[in-house]
């Protein structure tokens, strides 16, 4: 990391349990400005209790959680984020242009409404009632409660829920919007396309640890995992079963599959049905990565589960 | 590194003018009060049930029980319907609203946490003032009930206030109570404590006990205000106010401790 990038908020050796349950262990994790970290992990992996952490939601059992440099359950310190959470139900008869007005009005120097409301895309919505709105346009009246205070810090949990690929595309320039402004994006989301796309860095999160932490492609390089794709006779069940198979399944009409031995996997494709078209073999992309740290990291646990 | 870096931000937090302080506490307060003006299914039963009510048994048989009837229970009433605002307001919103994550992006969001509450406080008023308003209007202009210009104003300033116990219990079931049933177990509360006050019947015709017990109730007191107000005598004013502000403290402390436990 070069010097003068600013850390904003961090968690320091943060621990937090529900019960017997490790919700974090001991994580440490740096957001800095103009930078997009994706925070990612499968369910249960610990990433909505750091997020809960650094918006005061909850209190760390051990280490220390810092927002601006302050205890987060300040008000100053929340001054500084803008928040979009997955699943928060606003209320219905308010309109949206009213919405974004309440929210402008907790912060020091918010946004206009027209611009909060052009980022966001929802400049044509803004006399319609909050409730009669598409499941998409509500994520994008979120996106502008997110960012109409002028936040230097935005926490946006699965933002693009719901949202077509127009609207996801729009979303995303605006998110490429805020960080080049040098205001740091904090983002988890289960489309792997969108923290690829996205993201600077990655922070791959299970069982209450970062198991990962890196660029986009420093991730992808850890896996020596390739796809190969192409049009052919063969059936998933019969490629599930070769040994050069990590993965199959079927896309479109198309053999999907992912393998360690690509080379091998070809030439045996190529070998049982001489007919196959349209082949294509491509390096991992962030969902193979992904999936094979989080099961490695599977594998560790369940080994030193039975070894204890 | 990080220390310095920290410290560099500690130093650039912006700060928030008073004005801008105070225009967070009116918006929210304005929308509070917006949102519930739009929603007919709160409004409409919190402003018919004590019209109708007194309009049935306050006017058009109250008659029968004697001059003073419309009188009597005009009061009656209007502790009836003020109550409503306070807890449907406060704690069926609250426990909606817990139960929908809003409550949650709230408190991650920058806003003044007694914005929140005084904000569904002036909704409740708001209510509470439509309510009296209603029903001054019908008992004077439609019962032709005798009341002096001090007499409303008492009335009405004691309604007023009197949604505050309500809204301070409101808050406090809303803390226990989470989700689609939070109204059935609101009126499980509401309804019941309005008949042992002795807002449908009065309590001298009820059993002994039920009497004895009256006491308890908050709405009981407010009862005993608002009959004070618009001229029965109820004995001294002082200490049913003063249970009254107990009962509101009290249900206040309650509520935030389990606020701040559970959130």
């Amino acid at each position: 990391m070069s010097g003068n990038e600013r850390v904003l908020a961090s968690l320091q050796n943060a621990s937090k349990s529900y019960g017997k349950i490790k919700a974090l262990d001991g994580v440490d994790l740096a957001l800095r400005g103009g930078e997009l970290l994706a925070l990612l992990g499968p369910n249960g992996a610990g990433k909505t209790t750091a997020i809960g952490l650094l918006l005061g939601l909850i209190r760390v059992d051990a280490g220390a959680v810092s927002l601006f440099g302050q205890d987060p359950q300040r008000i100053q310190a929340r001054r500084n984020i803008g928040v979009m959470l997955q699943d928060a139900t606003l209320p219905a008869t308010l309109r949206v242009g009213e919405l974004i007005r309440l929210t402008a009005s907790y912060y020091p120097s918010p946004r206009t409404l027209s611009e909060s409301a052009e980022l966001a895309g929802v400049g044509d919505l803004l006399d319609r009632p909050y409730g009669k709105l598409s499941g998409g346009q509500q994520r994008r009246v979120q996106f502008a409660l997110a960012l109409c205070g002028r936040p230097r810090l935005l926490f946006l949990d699965e933002p693009s829920v719901g949202m077509d690929i127009q609207a996801r595309q729009k979303l995303w320039t605006a998110i490429r919007h805020l960080v080049a402004e040098g205001n740091g994006v904090v983002l988890t989301t289960h489309y792997l396309e969108e923290a690829e796309a996205l993201a600077n860095r990655v922070c791959v999160m299970a069982r209450g640890k970062i198991i990962s932490e890196g660029s986009v492609d420093e991730l992808r390089a850890r896996v020596s995992l390739k796809r190969v794709r192409c049009a052919t006779r063969l059936d998933v069940a019969t490629v599930r079963d070769w040994p050069e198979v990590t993965e199959a399944r079927m896309d479109g009409g198309r053999l999907w599959m992912s393998s360690d031995r690509v080379e091998a996997l070809v030439r045996r494709l190529l070998a049982v049905d001489a007919d196959l078209s349209s082949l294509e073999v491509q390096a991992a992309g962030l969902a193979e990565a992904f999936t094979e740290l989080t099961r490695d990291a599977d594998e560790t646990a369940a080994e030193q589960l039975e070894a204890a | 590194m990080n220390a310095v870096d920290l410290s560099a931000a500690t130093n650039e937090s912006p700060r928030m003018p008073a004005s801008r302080v105070l225009n967070a506490y009116l918006q929210e307060t304005r929308s509070e009060c917006l949102r519930y003006l739009r929603t007919p299914s709160f409004l409409l039963p919190t402003l018919l049930f004590p019209t109708v009510f007194y309009v049935m048994f306050g006017i058009l048989l109250g008659r029968s029980n004697g001059a003073d009837a419309p009188r009597f229970l005009l009061a009656s009433y209007s502790t009836f319907g003020v109550m409503a605002p306070g807890l449907f307001g406060f704690g069926v919103s609250l426990a909606l609203e817990r139960d929908g994550g809003l409550l949650m992006l709230k408190r991650a969001l920058p806003m003044p946490p007694a914005a929140y509450l005084l904000g569904k406080m002036a909704m409740a008023m708001l209510v509470a003032a439509l309510i009296v308003a209603l029903l001054l209007s019908l008992a004077i202009f439609v019962a032709h009930v005798p009341l002096d210009a001090s007499q409303m104003l008492r009335l009405f300033a004691i309604d007023l206030f009197g949604v505050l116990p309500f809204c301070a219990l409101g808050l406090l079931l809303g803390t226990l109570i989470k989700g689609q049933g939070a109204p059935g177990l609101v009126n499980l509360i509401y309804l019941p404590m309005a008949f042992l006050s002795g807002l449908w019947f009065p309590l001298s015709i009820m059993p002994k006990l039920l009497q004895q017990l009256a006491p308890v109730w908050p709405s009981y007191h407010l009862n005993r205000l608002a009959l004070s107000a618009v001229g029965f005598d109820t004995g001294p004013v002082w200490p049913h106010a003063l249970v009254l502000a107990a009962f509101t403290v009290g249900f206040l402390l309650l509520a935030a401790r389990r606020l701040r436990r559970y959130g």
